[in-house]
């Protein structure tokens, strides 16, 4: 009986929390407000030098996350070269 | 993998260098084209893959050996830290070429693309870092992959397996 009343109140808040977070979600189809995109879109070409905006963002703004895929890249080639090494008693 | 008939064969060997070049137009015009490092050394990877196809696997592994590759390999990714590393009086990553002349310092006209090469700063230096690794880590796991295999050691090695026989 207590376990289920304690259920009931965790039940309410959590169904709560979401109310509240679902009423300030942006209303759907409406524009969206994006200051990122508009300064990549305005000072990209000047700032970096380059006609490609996209290129500009994924190898420089965000190369952060390009240096974390080509490590991952590396850590994939490492292990199937762990997988498929030759072992000593397989000969 | 045994190689196929003569006529696959010399097909392949030409389209094989159509493919190379390709894949390195793709990697050193990732600034201007879309693409980059990662499909370019994708492309010229694929074409270890063609010639394993088409000329077996004992030819293969005579002219493409695994420390060439897993060389390229770490050399790309160590290039890509070094270059993100020597930007470093500002930021991390920062683009210390940009604009300045000299190397890939050519400044771009605002606007629709206009094809300079020379430009970019680092972001061509780090494509084709990014494709040399490319290139280098999936041409290694192909081979690996194929040396793993058993399903092609007790046959009669050497000899073709056309299809039009």
């Amino acid at each position: 009986m207590k376990k289920k009343v304690l259920f009931l109140i965790a039940i309410l808040v959590v169904a709560g929390v979401f109310w509240g977070a679902l009423s300030r979600v942006h209303p759907f189809g409406e524009k969206a407000r994006a200051p990122m995109d508009d300064y990549y879109l305005e000072n990209a070409q000047q700032e970096r030098s380059v006609n490609n905006v996209v290129t500009a963002i994924v190898f420089d703004y965000r190369g952060f996350d390009t240096l974390g895929e080509a490590a991952v890249l590396f850590t994939a080639v490492c292990s199937v070269l762990a997988l498929f090494r030759k072992g000593s008693e397989g000969k | 993998m045994n190689p196929l008939s003569v006529v696959v064969r010399t097909i392949c060997d030409v389209f094989a260098w159509f493919m190379g070049i390709y894949g390195i137009y793709i990697i050193i015009h990732g600034h201007l084209t879309p693409g980059g490092g990662f499909q370019g050394g994708a492309v010229v990877a694929t074409m270890a893959a063609f010639l394993l196809v088409s000329h077996g696997g004992k030819k293969l592994l005579s002219f493409a050996k695994p420390g060439f590759y897993s060389g390229i390999e770490t050399a790309g990714l160590l290039i890509f830290i070094t270059t993100g590393f020597l930007g470093l009086s500002a930021t991390f990553f920062y683009n210390f070429l940009a604009g300045r002349g000299g190397l890939f310092g050519a400044v771009v006209p605002i606007g629709p693309n206009s094809g300079i090469l020379n430009s970019a700063g680092t972001i061509s230096v780090m494509n084709m870092a990014v494709g040399l690794e490319v290139i280098g880590g999936l041409s290694l796991i192909l081979i690996y992959m194929f040396k793993g295999i058993r399903l092609f050691d007790d046959q009669t090695g050497g000899s073709e397996t056309g299809h039009d026989r």
